[in-house]
């Protein structure tokens, strides 16, 4: 992979949770414009990675670049502001809110004004306003939630709340997307239109997008590139054809006949 | 929409407040009424910290207290105007509030409300034990009424006009914060700090922020509470008043800037009328906040919107019949 597409460079990340080794020596690499995957059985670490990523955990030694800037040691809001956004394996959708106000929040740092516009009602606020709610009903026609948009959030089901979490990723226009495992509870009809969404991300809003996943059928039919991780280590990485016919990958996933 | 529906509360609520001393024209209704409105003003003040952002403050009252003995000290004892006491115990409130914020919002969870319970009962054992400054248990007295402009407050009325302008204020400040990014950005960290910081809000800095306005809020209150009773005393400002705004926020109803201002109002008022039964008031109390939380697990707010919401429903179908 050339250095210039690089959006994202973790480079030998260790993270240990009292003795044991959550991460040892691990190298992700996500290219702009890509859909990377990251696969490994329970366990494997790749939440955590994810979790170092996005700086909600420490890790103890190792480097993330994002944009060939060292993010390493900035807090979980800072690189949001860089252009680097998540969802949660659980949602965490806010629940004291509409739907639509959810995806507005997502937008937080691109339509700014400060307190005092706010407090005072200034024309600054309006305008702000109404740019901040028009991007989040499109991104809410986006994922198919335009219906929905004066529900409360958690009046939603399942999995359109999942959908929710992604509207909400996208709205203040990042960009690279991680997804903890978007499929996780959905139904086989629900998984084939998240795919489909996940692929509309990165090809009309032109988003990079790590995903890490257990629906193998996903995660072959949209990734570029998947590496897979097992025991804090990674023990492949390679297009889904390679992933598929690895041995090692066999193994970790089925264990091997002796 | 949302902007809407606050402006149609705000003028009912307007109206309301202008109109309530037509309707009770008694003193003593005024003068509890007063005591109403200024509590609303740290209860609006709370509920900004507690239900929109939740977090927990046990010591909001010291804010009350510390507000309240420095506009007294300074305006009996130095002479100072009474506007310029006042300024004074907000700008000390929220220095104090900065201060504590730092380092306890640093903290997750809890921390918070352990930091404002052992403030609390600081500034309470503070006031009742520096005799010389603060007059101790028995209380500051002597505390020179409202004025400001040249203006004396001096009847009950023109103090209730005051408190009820300055309490419409604070209600337009919050509300206008909740319907903001800033808003969002509270009810956000309420549900989830982690998705919040990922969204690229700043955590600790919106909930410092909150927290120092509540102080403000509550700092307001304290002043005018001074300057209305002239005669303040540390148990106005202990561990039971916190407890109590906590109690008007929660019973008011926490989603909603009204609610700090509807739960003030009724508990402020309710024990005043369950006084003739004597023996019986602190059951009843007790009673009615049960039969009130069971009922209405939303607050008192909620429960209004249900029946608003029943009632046009009722007449609306009426009409298509």
């Amino acid at each position: 992979m050339n250095n210039n597409a690089c959006l994202l460079k973790c480079t030998d990340i260790y993270v240990r949770f009292g003795g044991v080794m959550a991460l040892s020596g691990v190298n992700f690499q996500a290219a702009k414009g890509s859909i990377s995957a990251l696969i490994g059985p329970n366990g494997a670490g790749k939440t955590t990675l994810l979790n170092v990523i996005t700086g909600m955990i420490p890790h103890s030694d190792g480097s993330i670049e994002f944009n060939s800037r060292d993010l390493s040691k900035v807090a979980t809001h800072i690189r949001s502001q860089e252009g680097m956004v998540r969802t949660f394996q659980n949602l965490e959708v806010f629940s004291h809110m509409s739907v639509l106000e959810n995806v507005m929040t997502g937008a937080h740092n691109r339509y700014k004004y400060s307190v005092l516009d706010s407090i005072f009602k200034t024309p600054r606020y309006f305008a702000r306003e109404r740019e901040c709610r028009q991007a989040a009903l499109e991104k809410l026609k986006f994922v198919g939630l335009e219906n929905e948009w004066n529900l409360p959030a958690l009046d939603l089901p399942y999995g359109k709340q999942r959908l929710l979490e992604l509207a909400r990723a996208i709205c203040g226009q990042p960009e690279l997307i991680l997804l903890d495992e978007p499929a996780a509870g959905l139904n086989p009809r629900e998984t084939r239109t998240l795919g489909e969404v996940i692929s509309a991300v990165r090809q009309d809003l032109g988003i990079t997008v790590v995903l890490v996943e257990h629906d193998m059928e996903l995660v072959m039919s949209i990734s570029d590139e998947i590496t897979v991780l097992n025991f804090g280590q990674v023990i492949a990485t390679g297009t889904p054809g390679d992933i598929q016919n690895n041995p090692e990958v066999i193994k970790a996933y089925l264990g091997s006949e002796d | 929409m949302e902007g809407r529906k606050s402006i149609i509360s705000l003028a009912v609520f307007i109206v309301a407040a202008a109109g309530f001393p037509w309707i009770l024209t008694n003193e003593y209704y005024i003068s509890i009424l007063i005591l109403a409105g200024i509590t609303a003003i740290g209860v609006v003040g709370l509920n900004l910290l507690l239900g929109f952002a939740g977090q927990i403050s046990l010591g909001h009252a010291a804010f009350f207290g510390i507000s309240a003995y420095t506009s007294a000290i300074l305006t009996t004892n130095y002479g100072f105007p009474v506007l310029a006491g006042i300024i004074a115990g907000i700008i000390l409130s929220a220095v104090v509030a900065f201060l504590i914020g730092m380092p306890a919002l640093k903290l997750r969870a809890l921390s918070l409300a352990m930091a404002t319970l052992g403030f609390g009962l600081i500034v309470y054992i503070f006031l009742n034990e520096t005799i010389t400054l603060t007059g101790g248990p028995s209380g500051f007295v002597g505390i020179p009424r409202f004025n400001a402009l040249g203006y004396e407050f001096y009847s009950d009325l023109a103090y209730y006009y005051l408190v009820a302008g300055v309490l419409t204020v604070v209600i337009v400040i919050s509300l206008n914060l909740i319907n903001s990014r800033a808003g969002r950005a509270l009810k956000a960290i309420h549900s989830s700090e982690n998705a919040a910081r990922v969204m690229g809000i700043n955590v600790f800095r919106f909930k410092l922020f909150v927290f120092v306005l509540s102080a403000v809020f509550a700092a307001i209150a304290g002043g005018l509470y001074a300057h209305y009773l002239s005669f303040v005393a540390p148990s106005s400002f202990g561990f039971h008043a916190s407890l109590q705004l906590i109690v008007m926020a929660i019973l008011g109803g926490m989603s909603s800037v009204w609610g700090g201002v509807i739960g003030a109002l009724f508990l402020t008022a309710m024990p005043e009328f369950l006084r003739m039964y004597e023996e019986l008031e602190t059951i009843l109390y007790g009673l009615i906040l049960i039969l009130c939380m069971m009922f209405m697990p939303q607050g008192l707010v909620g429960g209004l919107a249900k029946l608003s919401v029943y009632i046009s429903d009722r007449l609306f179908r009426r009409r298509l019949k």
